[in-house]
Parts: C-alpha cells; structure tokens; sequence
C-alpha cells in the first residue's frame, strides 16, 4: 500500500489541512506504512458480520422537547476571534 | 506536619475529619511540592493556586460549621486533585495541549469535574496532555513535553501523563484523567500509579472535549484502588447531558472487608505474552497473577484470539472518529484564526498552522479511511471486525470473572525513542487498546520494576460495569504487596 503524492493532497484538501511539501512527503511515508500495517484486516473474513456502532445496547435517549435556556450569547462569543453585533464575523462566503 | 503531601486520598480525608490538619495545609503541601517539581517534570498547563487555596479555605469553614452542627460532610471535602486539560472547567482555559486552543475559556464544566466538586474537592491545577489526547508518550502536547519521576530521560506515558506524573511525584493523591486507547492504564503502568478506565457509557462525557466518541472514557488515577475506587464511585453514573451514559446502578465499592479473593476466576491470555516484550514486564505479570491465586483466586487460561487486529481496527476507528470530531477547529467560533481573504484558505491555514504533527496524521488517516471508495475496506472492515474483539470477551467473560494482562510490552521507553516512528509509537498501545474496542472496564496498577528501576504495570479486564471486581482484585492485591508505596527518588 502506497500513497501517491497527489493521494495524500487529495485527503489533505479533504480534511481542509493546508500542509508544506516535506509535510505532504512525510504524511505519504508514514501513512502508507501504516495503511500497510492494517491492510491484515482485509485477510479477515467477515461475512456475516455486522459492523459494531455501539459497544452498549441499544436503548431510546429520547426525551420530551422543552424549551430551555441556552448559554448567555457572551459567554458563547468570548472564544470566536472576530465578532460583530453579537454575531460570528466571517470571511464571505460567497463572491 | 510536613509530608502531607504523601497521604492518600483516603489517608487524607480521614486526617481532615479528624481534625488532624487542615484543607488549607493539606493543600499548601501539595502546592510546595508542585513548586519543588513542577519545573523538573513539567506535569501541568495551567496551575491554579489562588482558586485552589480559596477553595480549600472554604472547605475549612464549611467542615468547622459542620463539626458546630454535627451535619454531614461531603465525601471529598477539601481533597485536592488535578484535571487532565481535556476536561472542561468553566473559567479555566481549556488547551488539550493544542496550540489551537491556547486562549480558550469553556463556558461549562464536565460532569465528571462537577460531580467530584460538589463532593468538595479542591483543583490544583488542569495537567500535560498529547495534543487532544493522541498519542502514547505526552511528547505531542504543544506546552512541551512531561518527564517521567522514575527517570527524566524517559516518557510518562499518554496521553494522560501529566495526571500520572503528578500522581507518582505525589503533587496531588489523585488526578482525572481520559482514556480512548489506553491514556489512563498506560502512563499509570508507566508511573507506577493506579488507574482506571471505566466501562464505556459509565462516567459522563460531558465536558470531555471529543476525540474518538466511540471509545473515549474519563477515568481516574490514585496511588491506591481505594482511592481510584473512591473517585469513580463519585463520577460514575448517569447523566442526561451524554446520550451515550447509561443509567445503571453504581454499586458501593465496600474495600475494607477481608482481603480473600477465594471464589474469584482469573482468565490469562496467551495472546497478550508475545514475542518482543521486555522479559520483566512478563514476569511481572506473571508473578502478580500468582499473588492472585495465592490469595484465593483460581487462574485459567482464556482465548482473545483477535487480540493482533485490535491495533489496526483502533488506528483506523479512532481516527476516523477524530477526523470528524476535530471538524469544529475552523478558526470560526473558538481557537486561533488565521486570516485570509477567502472562507476555505481561513479553514486551511487556521487548521494547517493550529494542529500539530500527530493530530494532522490522525485526521488525515480517518479522512483517508472514510473517503469514498476506501470506506467499506477500511473503515467498514474495522467495525466488522470490531464485533469480532467484543465477541471474543463477552466469550472469555463466561468463564472468568476478570482477565489480568500486562498494561503494555514495556516499561517507559526513553524521550524521543519513537518520535521519527508513528507505527512504533502505536504499538505500545497493543494491550491497552481492545479495552476500549469492547467498551469494557480496565485497571491498571503497579507489580513490580525492572532492573532500570522502572514501574511495571498490570492490567485487570472486567465484564460492563464491573468496575467493583477489578477494585476489589487490586485493593486484595494491594494489602500484602507494597509496590504501589514506592516513592520516585525525586519526590521523597
């Protein structure tokens, strides 16, 4: 299992990671070693098997819908770098 | 007095409810010794000596107004503890050793951290993490790195190394710490210190900052299964902000009985001595396994037998997990940001500049593991063959009671040993990982050293929630050994 260069900028853009190029090379070695490593599992036959979502019964965590109040907009605003008018300020979005 | 700072927890609240020494003493112990070590073993990311003083200073008033009117006293009052910074204690900066969250303030307080302060304890301060938990050695944390009390030159373990550290150095008598593949039972092998993971589902994540939602769990460290025992009995149980906590009857851990352990069936996998470990670490266990017998227990062989894919189902799981979870650091609503004129290139390089090394790896491997047209082989298989792990102890737990293993294949290896090497690193994580695949209980607690001087660690598996079982088991075990009462040089 090796990773092409072009493999490993694809999964970077995936998972919006801007990486230098002695990154991108490093990241391509050590994933494919590892991808290597675990490509044992495929050797496994597992038909039959269903996937494990949960390692606790299922059970209903539902409850009834009552309106609550949420955290003081202050205290939700303190951490963002840039607000405005007890918003978000982002970069537009949109041309 | 002046060895405080050496009690147990348990030892401690008996002296404070005696009268013996006060909260504020206990903890100005505690901080001395902090003073004394902390620059040494770099074991906390944020102190906070001024709230824990006035905290314990409250302690005192409320134990000496309870004393005037004979009412009870919380069950951890006046009790200093230390907080993986990976637990969110509203007003204390939060950075799970991440650049990327070097300023920020949680707005609310985990469950688990709000349970044991309503039992009165007081927090000394939020302790070294790898960088959102990921990682085996607490070298991954962007505050630098921890050392190991038994030898500088070597790891604590991780992720929760600062907890474990603290612990073995004797800065605090008990630390909470998280564990998603073996961060709490690995540093607490490593540190020759007490530690629990729980049962998945049994102590709230609330307040947990996520990494791999599957798996993580908040444990707990002591220098003893008393006092380990203590801190989960106070933590655990339901609660209505995790949907993943499960309302189930937390048993009282009753410690003080007899120390027999007649009646209780002990499974050893043979899957868990292999070949390549470091002889001590199986002799150890080994002979640990026969103090168990000799105290009563019956030892029978049991099989794991997809124990080898525990390693390659985790790193590909809890990546993924994280590769998700780890979606929220956009630089939007709380971290650094770096700037730039277009949305995307914000995400990019805010993400790009905040994480380090070994999270980018993790993201970038779960991406890759859920990307289309690799998902079902990877991804999919892990699940598959998840089931395969649970399966086989919910087949060995029909005939033992608890299955005890090493922690991991060596004792702590040296700072920098695996730092070139991602797949090395991993693989010291081998026996703490099918723990978490299977969602159940493990202890871990010291059983010997080897010739360097080096804690060795063994590792008790139990049945969801049976938790009580591996206490009872390590506080037997705990009685007629005296591993657990050896003090690293540098905290004497």
């Amino acid at each position: 299992m090796t990773l092409t260069l072009t493999e490993v900028e694809h999964i970077a853009e995936l998972a919006r990671l801007k990486l230098t190029p002695a990154e991108k090379e490093l990241y391509r070695q050590q994933l494919s070693a590892i991808l290597e490593y675990a490509a044992r599992l495929q050797k496994l036959d597992t038909s039959g098997i269903p996937p494990t979502a949960s390692v606790l019964p299922p059970r209903s965590v539902l409850r009834e819908d009552e309106p609550r109040p949420g955290l003081p907009v202050e205290d939700v605003l303190q951490n963002a770098s840039q607000t405005e008018n007890q918003q978000f300020r982002v970069p537009p979005v949109l041309e | 007095m002046t060895d405080l700072h050496q009690l147990t927890a348990i030892e401690a609240l008996e002296g404070l409810n005696l009268g013996k020494f006060s909260s504020l003493e206990l903890t100005r112990a505690c901080l001395k010794q902090i003073d004394a070590l902390e620059p040494g073993l770099h074991t906390f990311i944020t102190r906070t000596t001024e709230q824990a003083l006035s905290q314990a200073l409250a302690a005192d008033t409320t134990r000496a107004a309870a004393r005037q009117d004979g009412s009870p006293v919380p069950p951890l009052l006046g009790l200093p503890l230390a907080v993986k910074d990976i637990l969110a204690l509203s007003g204390v900066r939060c950075t799970c050793g991440s650049k990327i969250l070097e300023h920020f303030m949680p707005p609310y307080t985990a469950t688990s951290v709000q349970r044991l302060l309503d039992a009165g304890v007081v927090v000394l301060g939020k302790t070294n993490t790898d960088e959102y938990a990921m990682g085996s050695s607490t070298e991954n944390s962007a505050y630098g790195r921890t050392f190991n009390p038994w030898d500088i030159l070597r790891v604590p373990g991780g992720s929760s190394g600062g907890s474990a550290a603290a612990v073995a150095a004797r800065m605090t008598p008990v630390a909470l710490g998280t564990d998603t593949g073996g961060s709490v039972r690995q540093p607490a092998s490593y540190c020759g210190v007490t530690g629990i993971k729980p049962t998945y589902g049994r102590v709230s994540r609330y307040g947990l900052v996520a990494y791999g939602s599957s798996l993580d769990s908040v444990g707990a460290f002591g220098r003893t299964a008393e006092d380990v025992a203590l801190l989960f009995s106070i933590m655990a149980g339901h609660d209505s902000l995790d949907a993943t906590s499960m309302d189930v009857p937390v048993p009282q851990i009753h410690l003080n009985g007899e120390a027999s352990l007649k009646g209780l069936r002990v499974g050893v996998p043979r899957e868990y001595f292999i070949s390549g470990m470091q002889p001590e670490v199986e002799s150890g266990v080994k002979q640990a396994v026969q103090q168990l017998a000799a105290l009563g227990a019956s030892v029978r062989e049991v099989h794991l037998p997809h124990t080898e894919y525990a390693l390659p189902v985790y790193y590909l799981i809890a990546p993924a997990e994280a590769s998700a979870n780890l979606a929220r650091y956009d630089g939007i609503r709380f971290g650094e940001r770096k700037d730039a004129d277009a949305m995307w290139e914000v995400y990019y390089r805010t993400r790009g500049a905040g994480f380090g090394a070994e999270v980018k790896r993790r993201i970038m491997l779960g991406t890759y593991a859920l990307s289309a047209g690799y998902y079902d082989a990877y991804y999919g298989q892990a699940q598959k063959v998840r089931t395969l792990i649970k399966r086989d102890f919910e087949k060995a737990f029909e005939s033992v009671d608890v299955i005890a293993t090493p922690v991991a294949p060596t004792t702590a290896f040296r700072a920098g040993e695996h730092s070139n090497d991602p797949l090395a690193m991993y693989l010291e994580d081998v026996f703490t990982l099918p723990c978490n695949l299977a969602g159940v209980p493990g202890l871990a607690f010291p059983v010997g050293f080897d010739k360097a001087g080096m804690p060795v660690g063994m590792q008790l598996m139990g049945p969801h929630f049976r938790e009580d079982i591996l206490f009872r088991a390590a506080h037997a075990y705990q009685k007629v050994t005296d591993w657990h009462k050896r003090i690293p040089g540098i905290a004497k």
